[in-house]
């Protein structure tokens, strides 16, 4: 990485408390495997992998830090930016697929102008398409954090939307 | 005061139930029969029980109230406000509230199944495990620890017939025969519900609703193989059925049914959750086991085999969580008893994901060798909004395309093969005449190059030119030699991939290919799509002849783009219009073209 990129690197992340991933690391240190649970708990702590956490983990876990980006970018969980605090998710499974899920991906992108796996700059929405949530009955579906909405139409995004809106973000 | 005089409220907590309010139905439940001093009132204990899925998800919530007088009556799209109502008529008042009772479709989705793996679902309290032992929970465990040799619980599920349920087929008795003869004092055990086939969710809704049996199921071939260490490979995107398989594991330990020398039992087994991280690739057992250790998951050749070289290399045997469900069933009623359920070949039964454009969706278990027609038609009710059927799709993006000609294909492992699709992990999605099978081809073909790890470059690269191909083709651009290509592709990718992701990604092109070639054709050489599907080939007009001036249409569209009167034709407007196609999907008539 040039000093340049690196630098504007450091400007974007935050101040990142590593006592956190410390603790993360303490408790599945002795497991083997423990890569994906470390990563898994660091991502449930901070929202995505800050690079100085990835790098403290490669170092106390005794792993070249190429094969946790290599895992970081296999996987569609991790995530290498921070995230929204609104992550919509659309079904695009096959169920949803024949029951008219691509306009209401079309329609969200529409609204909030951003693309799949991308985030609004205020940090407010996160979009993803996701395969399969397990509830084909309801297609299609979508879901706003832990929030399920079935039987979506192009109507009931305008809805959604202007509802988390309104939704303060602390 | 008897156990059994108690009235028993069943409440479907799967994730389908809760995502439509089940836990506030449950609440209201509790608080109003608290406050109401029920109990008092009716003389009896009234117990609220959440159970898992009980399969007919579309029309949750599913509340199921049994009294000594009434018996079982279920009530479908439950709502907590209606909670009090339901106590008030029902239980206080002992009559059932008619209008409100399931409609006689309900009994017919159930009682054309044939339920074995799924008993407990939608039976029993999944966080219970003292429901579980009530319903001869451990009992197998017992009895083959304390009266069969290793081998003779081998020999048993051979005898039983049954093949793994993860989609290849593999029969389960040999495959435990297999790593039971590798050397070796430390084995590993692997439970696959790394369930990544969109429309399918069965696994899900056996660890949601009956968390103990696959624990079950494990322990016997723990015990069978010699493994003293279980893995549970559960997918990330299902957080309720990690939860439920977590507390089942935890208390299972507590009273000693987990651990060293279980109950006493002389029987060591650990047993831990792994979670995954969004792959579908490592629904395969080699790149599952490389996501267990902690890499990409990506697949190896073999062999060896995991059974004699596996995780950590160690010898490793891998099974489904629907196969693990099935072991308990198979040593306590004995593997004739399985035998003599299914066909020739496919013992016992499957549960099957039946979902997409049919009447009632849901989960539904019946014997192996069932008509598909029977499946659709008699248990899930048929086609929705009274439209033509076209096809319904069996085995998910690796399976293929079944049309109404060959409908009466029993499902089987190899008749479901010979008629060019798979039995997969069993999801069936359903299409009627507004499906395009082009674009399906397409949706399952962008999926699994999505998904492809990139190891070997037959999938990688081979599948993107399909995919490029195909989405030449739904644009209008294809061109005469199209098919003859995609069909080479495919068959090339199938012979040259390292594993059963490329092995059969083609699958949906080649099946569609064969069955629906017209479709294809009119796509290249006319530039239409039949089924009035892809949006670069339709002309976003009304077709006159077809439209019976419903309205459905103006109802249906979010922008004003359709004018339309009471007795008039709709016309659409082309100028407002934004190509979202809501008005395509709600006319009966075809009657946009």
């Amino acid at each position: 990485m040039s000093e340049a990129v690196a630098q504007q690197a450091a400007e974007q992340e935050p101040v990142i408390d590593l006592s956190l991933a410390n603790k993360i690391i303490d408790k599945f240190i002795d497991l083997p495997g423990n890569l994906m649970p470390v990563l898994q708990g660091a991502q449930d702590e901070y929202g995505y992998i800050p690079r100085v956490v990835a790098d403290l983990i490669a170092e106390r876990l005794n792993v070249y830090p190429s094969q946790i980006y290599g895992v970081l970018t296999f996987y569609a969980q991790f995530h290498l930016k921070p995230r929204g605090k609104f992550i919509i998710r659309v079904c695009v499974g096959t169920a949803c697929h024949v029951q008219g899920a691509p306009r209401i991906v079309e329609t969200f992108f529409d609204k909030i102008k951003i693309g799949h796996a991308e985030t609004t700059p205020d940090l407010r929405y996160t979009f993803e398409k996701v395969a399969c949530l397990g509830a084909c009955g309801m297609a299609p579906l979508a879901m706003v954090n832990d929030s399920t909405y079935g039987a979506m139409t192009v109507q009931k995004v305008d809805e959604i939307i202007s509802d988390y809106n309104q939704r303060p973000m602390k | 005061m008897s156990e059994n005089e108690a009235i028993k409220i069943l409440i479907c907590q799967g994730t389908g139930g809760v995502s439509m309010g089940a836990k506030e139905v449950e609440a209201a439940f509790v608080k109003i029969l608290a406050e109401k001093g029920v109990n008092a009132i009716v003389g009896k204990r009234c117990d609220v029980i959440k159970t898992g899925c009980r399969g007919l998800c579309a029309n949750d919530v599913l509340v199921d109230i049994i009294t000594p007088e009434q018996g079982r009556v279920t009530y479908d799209f439950v709502k907590a406000e209606e909670v009090e109502k339901i106590i008030e008529e029902h239980i206080v008042n002992k009559t059932v509230m008619e209008k409100r009772k399931a409609k006689p479709y309900y009994n017919q989705f159930v009682d054309a199944q044939m339920r074995v793996v799924m008993t407990g679902c939608g039976q029993i309290d999944p966080d219970s495990i003292d429901a579980y032992k009530e319903e001869d929970g451990f009992k197998a465990i017992e009895k083959c620890v304390k009266s069969m040799k290793p081998e003779e619980v081998i020999d048993e599920v051979k005898k039983s017939g049954l093949r793994g349920r993860g989609g290849g087929g593999f029969p389960t008795g040999m495959k435990w025969s297999f790593c039971k003869a590798s050397p070796g004092h430390h084995k590993y055990l692997i439970c696959n519900a790394d369930e990544g086939d969109p429309g399918a969710f069965m696994d899900r809704s056996l660890l949601e609703g009956d968390p103990y049996c696959i624990i079950e199921g494990m322990m016997i071939a723990a015990y069978a193989i010699g493994c003293d260490f279980g893995y549970v490979y559960v997918r990330a995107e299902y957080p309720l059925a990690v939860q439920r398989l977590q507390h089942a594991i935890d208390v299972c330990y507590e009273k000693g049914y987990l651990g060293k020398n279980i109950q006493g039992w002389g029987l060591d087994f650990d047993m831990r959750i792994k979670m995954g991280a969004g792959a579908f690739v490592c629904g395969e057992e080699t790149a599952l086991m490389a996501s267990i250790e902690g890499f990409r998951g990506m697949s190896r050749p073999r062999p060896p085999f995991p059974a004699v070289r596996g995780l950590w290399g160690y010898p490793t045997n891998i099974n489904n969580v629907e196969t693990f469900g099935n072991v308990r069933h198979i040593i306590n009623k004995g593997g004739d008893w399985y035998a003599s359920l299914g066909t020739e070949t496919t013992k016992g039964t499957k549960i099957f994901a039946v979902t997409g454009k049919v009447k009632h969706t849901g989960l539904v278990e019946v014997p192996a060798g069932m008509k598909i027609r029977e499946v659709i038609y008699d248990v899930c009710g048929g086609i929705a909004n009274n439209r033509k059927f076209k096809a319904v799709q069996a085995g998910g993006p690796s399976g293929g395309c079944i049309p109404a000609e060959i409908l009466d294909t029993p499902v089987d492992y190899d008749s479901l093969i010979k008629a060019g699709a798979m039995m997969g992990s069993g999801g069936l999605v359903v299409m009627d005449e507004t499906t395009c099978m082009v674009d399906v081809s397409r949706f399952f073909l962008n999926f699994t190059r999505e998904e492809s790890c990139g190891k070997c470059v037959p999938c990688r690269i081979g599948l993107k030119v399909m995919l490029d191909i195909l989405e030449r083709i739904t644009e209008g651009r294809g061109e005469a030699t199209d098919i003859a290509t995609l069909q080479d592709l495919g068959i090339a990718i199938k012979k040259a991939s390292l594993c059963g992701l490329g092995q059969t990604a083609p699958n949906p092109i080649l099946s569609t290919i064969n069955y629906f070639r017209e479709e294809y054709e009119a796509h290249i050489n006319d530039k239409r799509c039949p089924s009035n599907c892809c949006k670069e080939l339709l002309l976003w007009q009304v077709v006159e002849e077809k439209c019976v001036k419903c309205g459905a249409c103006k109802k249906a569209c979010p922008v004003d783009a359709i004018i339309w009167e009471k007795g008039q034709l709709a016309v659409l407007d082309k100028e407002k219009c934004t190509k979202c196609k809501s008005c395509y999907d709600a006319c009966r008539f075809m009657a946009l073209e």
